[in-house]
């Protein structure tokens, strides 16, 4: 097949109808750009809602879980015998929260060519005092360093340096909502009492805001030397090992297995954030779903500009095959046609889908609880480009397929005697 | 090839219409064409000539009989083979000149050319050249097909059907849309193929003055040769 001259042939239709041409490429670009910027922004969103809770929550937690023990006095005692045992009102045993030998789990855990990066982690409840009232309140004791690193900690401090709790003794950052009861100010001293008793007072060197309320009226961060000091417990004191992973898929698997090895409680993001992803995969659905329509749509479009084209041409298709032109040369052609309109409009409908979701991200969004974001999130993931040209590509080649079919089949001599 | 020998030959040939009642059109024709010949079929409209001619042509392959042209059975050709043997060997010629709008002149009869790939583009550009020339129409090369007169166009598809020397020329009333004037110049054109270029050429016509100067005349009644 002589494809110069399909070629040249399928250039002429698109000319000399190039208005029909230019309003099928249009429908094309259309698709494509609303689709890239549809799905973009989609993304773009999801990633931000995701990122909100998943960048600050580990791959996998080791901790030591307050629970019944597994195995009770009676199923030692009844070991071989057949039958059931029933016992009620089983307790859990006081179980003290640290986590032993942690310095030299967190030595292997370092070893570990899967593991991205530890942090240590202690959780102890506060009440902050206020005149007469004693508001509850959580102090997450950190290594301030490596949170920031693994965990964009730093991106919620506000007001001050975040490195300060490390530098500073008996300092503290203070959740926005909790630092607007206590009336503090950045270098005002608050009181706190510890669940042991003790009163300490400590230093306000910044606020914090993750920019969920509920979380900054409670959420307090200390170094963990200073809730070591709190507590009144050694240095090795540590409640939480934090793990994030290389990847965030291993994580169920790889938190099983530090359960075992280590003897400890292990959760893992996927079992303790399960809606997170169930989320944004049906928001990501609904983006392709409506995308893909769009492009079945123009599809259409394209179908019936190549069904009118092919009757208007119907006596230059029965010319060419009267001159030596077989029914798939014809096809060659008109499939030729269909897919320079999905090629061209697929193409523009790229860089104008690049263009909108640019603007989008121009557009300025400011909310209170997600004091990070400026202007609207949008993606722009490849893959989306990717899909759309490959797309493009396949609708315009379906559309095309059945009227170029139809031209192949048409019969000469029927047009030629018709005159 | 020697002069005498057949480019063309039809035997036993039948053809039926199945709508709207089956009714045949055309009853076991037999005859032949050597090369050279500049042949004619005549008879009234309805005998089948047209029928017949697109047969010929291998455009309509619903048929009883044998078709050979260049001493080749079209029997049970595929449609891309009949295709090629249409571009390689048959040139066209029809009532209506069926150029096509979207290309000029020139590309008009480079057409088939360039399907064929016999020749570089260059060549077939030089050789489309030619033909215009020998037709007189050589300075309309770069016009649109729709700035031409009627018989202007026909002489291009007269051309266009020569540009690759084909073994035989069909035409199907090439003269039937035009005046007396242009009817007289492309039977001289015809005429002048035949004899200076030895250029074989079938040709379907109601007139009668312009048959009676051809070789010979085929002449039709209901679907039959009466005289030949």
């Amino acid at each position: 097949m002589n494809y110069k001259l399909i070629a040249s042939i399928s250039k002429s239709l698109l000319m000399a109808r190039w208005k029909q041409t230019v309003v099928a490429a249009v429908g094309v670009t259309f698709s494509i750009t609303m689709f890239i910027a549809l799905l973009g922004f989609m993304a773009g969103l999801n990633d931000l809602l995701d990122g909100i809770m998943l960048n600050r929550t580990p791959h996998v937690r080791l901790y030591n879980e307050i629970a019944a023990s597994k195995i009770q006095p009676i199923n030692i005692i009844n070991r071989n015998k057949k039958g059931h045992d029933f016992i009620r009102s089983i307790k859990p045993k006081n179980k003290n929260l640290d986590l032993r030998n942690s310095e030299s789990i967190i030595a292997a855990l370092r070893k570990d060519n899967r593991v991205l990066g530890v942090a240590p982690k202690i959780l102890t409840q506060v009440f902050y005092n206020v005149g007469d009232v004693d508001l509850l309140g959580i102090i997450d004791g950190i290594e301030v360093a490596e949170e920031s690193k693994l965990f964009l900690f730093k991106d919620y401090v506000k007001g001050g340096n975040y490195l300060d709790i490390q530098n500073i003794a008996n300092s503290i950052i203070l959740g926005r909502g909790v630092a607007d009861k206590l009336l503090a100010d950045i270098g005002d001293n608050v009181q706190v009492t510890t669940s042991r008793g003790t009163q300490v007072s400590l230093k306000v060197v910044a606020y914090y805001e993750s920019g969920i309320n509920e979380l900054d009226a409670v959420q307090s961060y200390a170094s963990v030397a200073t809730v070591q000091k709190l507590l009144g417990e050694s240095n090795t004191y540590i409640t939480d090992i934090q793990v994030k992973l290389k990847n965030m898929a291993w994580a169920p698997q790889v938190s099983k297995e530090f359960a075992t090895l280590f003897d400890v409680a292990a959760i893992d993001i996927q079992t303790a954030n399960a809606q997170f992803e169930t989320g944004s995969f049906v928001r990501s659905l609904i983006s392709y779903a409506v995308g893909i329509t769009l492009l079945i749509v123009a599809g259409f479009g394209i179908y019936n500009i190549l069904n009118m084209m092919i009757y208007d041409k119907i006596d230059s298709i029965a010319i060419l095959k009267a001159i030596g032109f077989s029914g798939s040369d014809v096809n060659a052609i008109f499939i030729t046609v269909a897919l320079s309109i999905g090629v061209f409009g697929g193409t523009l409908g790229l860089v104008l889908g690049f263009a909108t979701s640019y603007l989008i991200d121009q557009i300025p969004f400011l909310t209170a609880s997600l004091p990070l974001v400026k202007t609207y999130p949008v993606s722009y993931n490849p893959i989306f480009y990717m899909i759309a040209a490959l797309f493009s590509i396949i609708t315009t080649y379906f559309a095309g397929f059945f009227p170029s079919r139809k031209a192949s089949r048409i019969d000469p001599v029927i047009i030629i005697r018709g005159k | 090839m020697k002069m005498d020998e057949k480019i063309l030959e039809v035997i036993n040939i039948s053809k039926y219409f199945s709508d709207p009642v089956k009714m045949q059109v055309l009853k076991e024709i037999n005859f032949s064409m050597k090369k050279g010949e500049l042949v004619s079929i005549i008879g009234r409209s309805g005998c089948g000539k047209s029928t017949l001619l697109y047969i010929l042509s291998t455009m309509d392959t619903d048929f009883e009989g044998e078709l050979l042209i260049d001493n080749v059975n079209m029997k049970d050709k595929k449609e891309s083979d009949l295709a090629s043997i249409r571009n390689e060997k048959i040139g066209f010629v029809f009532q209506f000149h069926y150029l096509l709008n979207e290309f000029s002149v020139l590309r008009n009869v480079m057409l088939p050319g360039l399907k064929l790939g016999k020749y570089p583009e260059k060549e077939v550009e030089q050789r489309a050249m030619e033909k215009l020339k020998i037709l007189g129409i050589e300075s309309e090369a770069q016009k649109k097909t729709n700035q031409l007169s009627g018989g202007q166009k026909q002489r291009v598809a007269i051309a266009r059907a020569l540009i690759n020397d084909p073994l035989i020329i069909m035409a199907d009333e090439p003269t039937g849309n035009l005046d007396k004037k242009n009817g007289e110049i492309v039977y001289e054109v015809f005429k002048e193929l035949a004899e200076k270029f030895n250029q074989s050429l079938l040709i379907v016509t109601h007139d009668n003055d312009f048959a009676a100067k051809t070789h010979r005349i085929i002449e039709m009644e209901d679907g039959k040769i009466i005289k030949m």
